[in-house]
């Protein structure tokens, strides 16, 4: 089959690799109809994610039809057409029946590598490095799905792979972002980052009740999407205006009730000097993330407020404003999205017209193309926001 | 021990001091050959930089790599020979001032008196490495610890385990363990090179639900002993399971062989063991992925495959 691989920093290939196989009794195999540019999957792209190796098949946002099931499948069967949540999860341990599938106890076979880096193991996602699981990823025509009666949903209707796509990981991270914000009537949260998963905690955040929602970017593409499409009440550009003046304005002085960080480790800023001194410190591994989005967000909260973290950060970060965030009472909640309790949900939401997800889409191309997607979605070329591919 | 530390030791000085001087003789030839009493110009910086330096830095590494160490110290014998034979040149030289010639009688007594502890050094380690192989070390016993919680009843979890013939399903260096009555057992595990190691053990003691110890008997190859122990853990979260392994390689080679099957962090493989028998009790089977077909395992964790489908 065709597949899109990992091959060094900054370098995928569309190639010819084996077709997948059962491995577990409990595997389903998906030909896969639609899949997607996920951001994270540009931290891979940029080299920030060790444990990567050359060859490895990428993507963890795929959809499609079941053609085969292992022995132990009884619930999903050949024929079924499913969405497939990027982390996974056995549905058994502790944390899966807690409903913490991102930090399923069982499905990262090398937990030993990621206890190393992360004193704990998450669960295994797909396409997403070795130090989480090694698994083949969904960037291809066919993709194996392990705990297949566990993670896959099935779509009973004929709703376009476009609205359905992103259950996979985009919109339920997005709404976990705003979701543990707490929003209490009268809230005003305020949203860093407007790429699709910023664009998808907005919509959460007016669904969920927030009274104002606040998107702040430095592209006007993106930001006009937050606020046309996705429902923004405010919007910062943070190459024209200072992020925290704005919000002190907008709020009167009390600061956003919540702030999401939809960035996560690449956080570009403005202030030349001291993104200078994070990517320096990132490039010699004195700090493997950059965090400028999280400081601010720290900085900006309201007493008390929530600070949510939903970007994904890959190590350790630098001049973590710890005094700030203890004084004045700040709660932080965060983690990869445990997609498999928001996703009946939330198709139930999509099927009631509450939400298309599809409106992030700027960019449809076919599997073969995935490189210049990559290229484009990284340079933010073309008002790129979310590029879906066809196998 | 006391012996092989205090060589140890010996060594490492060693070491450290061919790596100190052949640092100074290269990069300030000058400087010690004023030290040392010789002539100091264009020839002689050359012949202390690369004949002194350059050998005494590339001894020091040697010894330091603890590859052939025996080798790279009669190395340095037989360059403190060669240095001696050039100090005795200083020396013997009628138009040696007072001051150099007495400067070079010091080099040559703390020469006389590294090439003693050189000499020392090279004989232990050379003897030691005919004692006991490339391993150059006693063999000792093998630790390993780990402890992990499953997500199901004390009963079935101390069921699954107390029948040893499941253990090779989440172990991954057992092959089959059969039951041969009476609480005894035989043992079998595959080690590298298609080597395989047999042994039998005995249950030596048992409380259901609690614990099982058991041992092995006779002149097994690889001694070894375990005990699992466990626990409902607080607020039904399960079972937390202990498992206490201890492993006595034998000497020779294939002790050798043993060592680096059960030795190569022994806390991260019985860890392994433990997350495979969780995984098989929670779901029924171990988990595999692309990359780690076979499932978690400690030496699989450095040699992964690309994350592609498997072929054969």
């Amino acid at each position: 089959m065709r597949a899109n691989t990992w091959m060094g920093k900054t370098r995928v290939e569309v190639q010819n690799v084996p077709d997948p196989k059962i491995l577990n009794s409990h595997d389903a195999i998906v030909k896969i109809t639609s899949t997607a540019i996920c951001g994270s999957d540009l931290h891979l792209f940029n080299g920030f994610i060790p444990t990567m190796r050359k060859g490895d098949i990428l993507g963890h946002e795929f959809m499609g039809e079941v053609i085969e099931t292992g022995s132990s499948v009884r619930k999903l069967k050949v024929g079924h057409r499913v969405v497939v949540p990027f982390p996974i999860a056995c549905g058994r341990c502790g944390a899966c029946q807690r409903g913490l599938t991102s930090v399923c106890q069982n499905s990262n076979p090398n937990a030993g590598m990621a206890e190393k880096i992360m004193g704990r193991s998450p669960s295994g996602i797909f396409g997403y490095s070795h130090m989480l699981g090694g698994f083949a990823g969904g960037q291809a025509e066919y993709a194996r799905v392990p705990f297949a009666d566990v993670g896959p949903i099935k779509i009973e209707d004929d709703i376009p792979d476009e609205q359905m796509l992103f259950l996979s990981d985009i919109l339920p991270t997005g709404y976990m972002g705003a979701d543990m914000c707490d929003i209490a009537p009268g809230d005003v949260v305020a949203v860093w980052g407007a790429g699709p998963v910023g664009q998808f905690a907005i919509v959460s955040a007016r669904l969920l009740g927030a009274e104002r929602v606040i998107a702040i970017d430095r592209f006007p593409y993106r930001l006009q999407m937050a606020k046309e499409k996705a429902g923004a009440t405010d919007l910062i550009n943070y190459e024209e205006a200072s992020v925290l003046e704005t919000l002190e304005d907008l709020t009167a002085g009390r600061g956003p009730d919540a702030c999401i960080d939809a960035v996560g480790m690449e956080s570009h800023i403005d202030v030349g000097p001291l993104h200078a001194y994070d990517s320096a410190k990132q490039m010699v591994r004195a700090e493997t993330d950059r965090p400028h989005a999280l400081r601010e967000a720290i900085m900006a909260c309201a007493n008390g407020g929530v600070v949510s973290v939903i970007g994904v950060y890959g190590g350790f970060v630098d001049k973590f404003p710890m005094g700030p965030f203890m004084n004045r009472s700040l709660r932080m909640r965060t983690g990869q999205c445990h997609v498999h309790r928001y996703m009946a949900p939330l198709m139930e939401r999509i099927r009631a017209g509450q939400i298309d997800p599809s409106f992030v889409i700027t960019h449809r191309m076919s599997l073969e193309d995935a490189p210049r997607g990559y290229q484009m979605f990284r340079d933010k070329k073309d008002n790129c926001e979310k590029v879906v591919l066809s196998p | 021990m006391g012996k092989s530390d205090s060589t140890s030791q010996l060594v490492d000085g060693l070491g450290l001091f061919s790596l100190g001087l052949g640092t100074a003789q290269l990069l300030a030839p000058g400087a010690v050959n004023r030290l040392v009493g010789a002539d100091d110009h264009a020839m002689s910086r050359v012949v202390m930089r690369w004949l002194g330096g350059a050998r005494e830095f590339a001894a020091g590494v040697g010894i330091e790599s603890r590859r052939r160490a025996d080798l790279w110290l009669w190395a340095r014998v037989a360059g403190d020979m060669l240095d001696l034979s050039m100090l005795a040149a200083v020396l013997a030289s009628p138009r040696r001032d007072p001051v150099r010639r007495s400067r070079a009688a010091i080099a040559a007594a703390a020469v006389v008196g590294v090439t003693v502890a050189d000499v020392v050094a090279a004989t232990r380690v050379s003897r030691n490495g005919a004692q006991n192989g490339e391993a150059g070390k006693a063999m000792s016993s093998v630790d390993a610890k780990a402890g992990i919680t499953v997500n199901r009843s004390v009963n079935e979890v101390f069921a699954y385990w107390q029948n040893f013939e499941n253990l090779p399903r989440f172990m991954a260096h057992l092959q089959s363990v059969e039951p041969l009555g009476g609480g005894r057992s035989r043992w079998r595990a595959s080690a590298p090179a298609g080597a395989e190691v047999e042994w039998e053990a005995e249950v030596t003691d048992e409380r259901i639900n609690e614990f099982i110890a058991w041992q092995s008997v006779g002149d097994a190859t690889v001694e070894n002993a375990g005990r699992v122990e466990f626990r409902p853990a607080p607020g039904n979260r399960g079972t937390e399971v202990r498992v206490h392994l201890t492993y006595r390689p034998p000497a020779g080679k294939l002790g050798h062989t043993v060592a680096k099957l059960f030795g190569e962090a022994p806390d991260q493989q019985i860890r392994d063991d433990l997350r495979r028998f969780k995984q098989v009790v929670e779901t029924g089977e171990v988990v595999r992925s692309e990359g780690t077909p076979e499932g978690s395992k400690a030496r699989r964790q450095l040699f992964q495959r690309p994350a592609q489908p498997v072929t054969s």
